[in-house]
């Protein structure tokens, strides 16, 4: 079979395996996240942690829960770090440097999970599980969330409540993602990967030189990493590494669980609103881009100079360019092979899928709401062409819910330009950096700063970010990139809640047929364009043309 | 108190309880999973044992280094950005790509340099090395090489263990792993397995 065909299967395979699961996963996630039953578990929990179930949250509230939570959960993570020695499974590791404590504390808590440190020589396994896998759950969680007070927003009318965040975040967390993982890393243990709380294995090779392998309790991580959009690993070359990602196999099923809550989401909204086809339209938008951009990518490292640079032999071009377009498409960030070796056009690809917003499906959770205030804007523009008081699922979209959406829209471009611009003009901080000359260089610079600002994770690895200014302006750019956006989304999830839901009428926009799709798509496209044009053509655009 | 505090110490308190489960649990869970007769194996890394001697993991590639060059016996993995030299071995106690980027003049040298050593060891014309064999893996520890690179090997390694070149093609055939389910990935052949293999045979 010619590689261009089983790599159209292997999509292929991708895709059905998502439109089985979609169904039962997002009407599960509707019910999850509607039910007013909690678990035995769950009610024990809540009198433990003394939090009241059933009373529901203003917008405000819950956006103070959720930026409470994520602050402890950034101390309690820096502290992990810097307490290392004293934790068992440290392998004398020491302590991890504050700046890059901070970075990674800021990075994991925002699911963002960008890996300024070598795995193998810096974390032990003790912060691996108690700290780096706990925040990939939980941060998952709070996308999940933030996403379902959006969308309570719309459907419920004349109240001032959102839910209660707590309730949110531990049925995500218990009811969807634990379980979820757990099958997985079984999953992905049967088929090779590693689960070892040994630091390494010496061995001595066939041509009698020793070497020591380094292992790591990967599979429970790997499971939830990809899951929960994740993508920080274990390993420092991430699901590169054989004991992350062994065979074509794990290669498929890593993808898929990245993908599988994102577009089982765009379901879960349709049940919830009451119309499945609102959510079809948004998994149609989601898909054509990621189809299309899978398309650009694969071409482009079919094409490069050196296809094969930086790429795994299992995996070949089409099972990498798949994953490279899954992952940036999604905040994931977890790569399987190295974006830094890309083709000016593949690596700019990966680039543009991250500055779209991650909405191609985006993130868990996070895709969700993101797509959801683009929608927003996008009703907005077509009110303004046609000179009507914008509405959307029957919620008018007045001066209130616009400027929500717009800050959130904004937040990302601003810290990302902002970042990457002064970084450039820092005396000595660019120069010392960069892995790559020229074009090349500028790119690793933005390829960082959207990275960090959209909370994907994945690098133009080749840039050395270990500096006090890359340290900490990362990892600001990732609490901007990730906190903005949400309280701006729980602002207009709470001004969309208070209003009566207005009835259609002949002069409403449906959102359900191709005129939104091509609307909405366009929109993202646009924004994105706008925005980044004059940066993309001095990176990846002036490479890609070299 | 302040509702922001209030709600602060509230995380706190879900925090702890969410880490004990899914920091503590979970991963114990998997790791009991990964007891089972049968699970160990992977778990522990796939390693290979010879006469109570653990020579490898079959996931790992290190190339292995020839005792005298001109006789080199071994088929050789792709190069390595953990490796010194150009065509080293790399370090398994990390992992690493290049990530060197196509516009760029000072790796077009490095990438020259690969493609002439392979030339010569194999005693083929420059052109003839396969793309994989003069690229860094993005991990650094690929255990594969192509169908190719393989081939590409099978005269040398024949010619230097006496075996006959249709012995050594054919261990090459037996660890090469095909596409699963005929589409995914690529075509591999796993080098320690086949070195081991070879070894054993001559």
């Amino acid at each position: 079979m010619s590689p261009t065909l089983a790599g159209l299967l292997q999509a292929g395979l991708l895709i059905a395996a998502l439109a089985a699961v979609h169904r039962p996963l997002g009407d599960y996630l509707a019910r999850v996240f509607s039910t007013p039953e909690h678990t035995r578990a769950e009610t024990a929990l809540y009198r433990l942690v003394r939090v009241d179930p059933d009373a529901e949250q203003r917008w405000g509230t819950y956006a103070q829960g959720v930026l409470g939570f994520s602050f402890v959960s950034v101390v309690l993570l820096y502290l992990l770090q810097r307490l290392q020695p004293l934790l068992p499974f440290d392998f004398g590791r020491g302590a991890v440097p504050p700046g890059m404590a901070f970075n990674n504390a800021a990075s994991f808590v925002s699911n963002t999970n960008w890996q300024s440190y070598v795995p193998e020589v810096v974390m032990g396994h003790a912060v691996q599980m108690v700290g780096l896998t706990v925040q990939n759950f939980v941060s998952a969680a709070v996308g999940l969330a933030v996403a379902m007070a959006l969308v309570r927003g719309f459907i419920r009318s004349r109240t001032d409540r959102l839910g209660n965040f707590w309730v949110d975040l531990v049925r995500g967390t218990l009811r969807v993602l634990l379980p979820m993982a757990f099958v997985s890393a079984v999953a992905l243990l049967a088929l090779g990967v590693v689960m070892s709380l040994r630091s390494g294995v010496t061995v001595v090779g066939p041509d009698g030189v020793s070497h020591t392998i380094a292992l790591a309790p990967a599979a429970s991580q790997e499971a939830i990493k990809m899951l929960g959009t994740n993508g920080g690993g274990i390993f420092n070359a991430n699901s590169a590494h054989p004991f992350e990602n062994p065979n074509s196999w794990t290669n498929l099923l890593e993808i898929f669980l990245l993908m599988a809550i994102p577009v089982s989401l765009t379901r879960a909204f349709g049940t919830l609103v009451g119309n499945r086809r609102q959510g079809y339209v948004l998994l149609s938008v989601m898909g054509v881009l990621w189809a299309g951009m899978l398309g650009v990518i694969w071409w482009a490292e079919a094409h490069g100079l050196r296809p094969l640079e930086g790429k795994e032999t299992r995996f070949g071009v089409a099972g990498s360019a798949l994953f490279a377009d899954s992952t940036t498409g999604t905040s994931t960030g977890a790569v399987n092979s190295m974006h830094d070796s890309f083709s000016g056009l593949g690596g700019g690809g990966t680039l543009l899928n991250m500055l779209f917003g991650e909405m191609t499906p985006g993130g868990v959770g996070t895709g969700l709401y993101s797509i959801l205030v683009m929608a927003v804007i996008a009703m907005f523009l077509a009110g303004l062409m046609v000179g009507r008081t914008p509405e959307y699922l029957g919620k008018k979209l007045g001066k209130r819910e616009v400027t929500a959406a717009a800050v959130s829209i904004l937040a990302m471009p601003t810290v990302l330009l902002l970042g990457a611009g002064i970084a450039l003009v820092l005396p000595g901080e660019v120069d010392k950096a960069l892995n790559n000359p020229g074009a090349h260089g500028l790119s690793e610079v933005l390829y960082a700063y959207a990275s960090a600002s959209n909370n994907n994770g994945s690098a133009f690895a080749g840039i050395t970010v270990t500096s006090d200014w890359f340290q900490s302006s990362l990892g600001v750019c990732m609490l901007l990139g990730r906190f903005i956006p949400i309280v701006a989304v729980l602002a207009l999830a709470g001004s969309l809640a208070a209003q009566r839901k207005v009835p259609e009428s002949a002069g409403t926009l449906p959102t359900t047929g191709p005129l939104f799709a091509t609307l909405l798509g366009g929109s993202v496209v646009l924004v994105a364009a706008l925005t980044f044009i004059p940066a993309l053509a001095l990176g990846p655009i002036a490479e890609a043309l070299l | 108190m302040n509702n922001l505090v209030k709600q602060s110490l509230a995380g706190l308190r879900v925090l702890l309880v969410l880490t004990v489960v899914t920091g503590v649990l979970y991963p114990l869970a998997v790791w009991g999973v990964g007891r089972i007769p049968g699970l160990e194996a992977n778990a522990e890394g796939s390693v290979i044992t010879r006469n109570g001697q653990a020579v490898g993991s079959s996931l790992i590639g290190v190339d292995p280094v020839a005792a005298d060059p001109a006789n080199d016996p071994w088929f050789h993995n792709r190069p390595s950005a953990l490796a010194k030299d150009p065509l080293g071995p790399g370090d398994p106690s990390s992992s690493l790509g290049s990530n060197k980027s196509a516009v760029n003049s000072d790796y077009d040298a490095v990438v020259a340099e690969r493609r002439t050593l392979v030339a010569r060891r194999e005693g083929v014309a420059p052109d003839q090395v396969p793309s994989d064999a003069v690229t860094a893996s993005a991990s650094g520890l690929d255990p594969q090489i192509s169908p190719a690179y393989a081939e590409l090997q099978v005269a040398r390694v024949a010619r230097v263990t006496g075996l006959p070149v249709d012995r050594v093609r054919a261990l090459v055939a037996e660890h090469t792993t095909g596409r699963g389910l005929g589409v995914l990935g690529d075509p591999a052949v796993d080098v320690l397995e086949l070195n081991l293999a070879v070894q054993a045979a001559g």
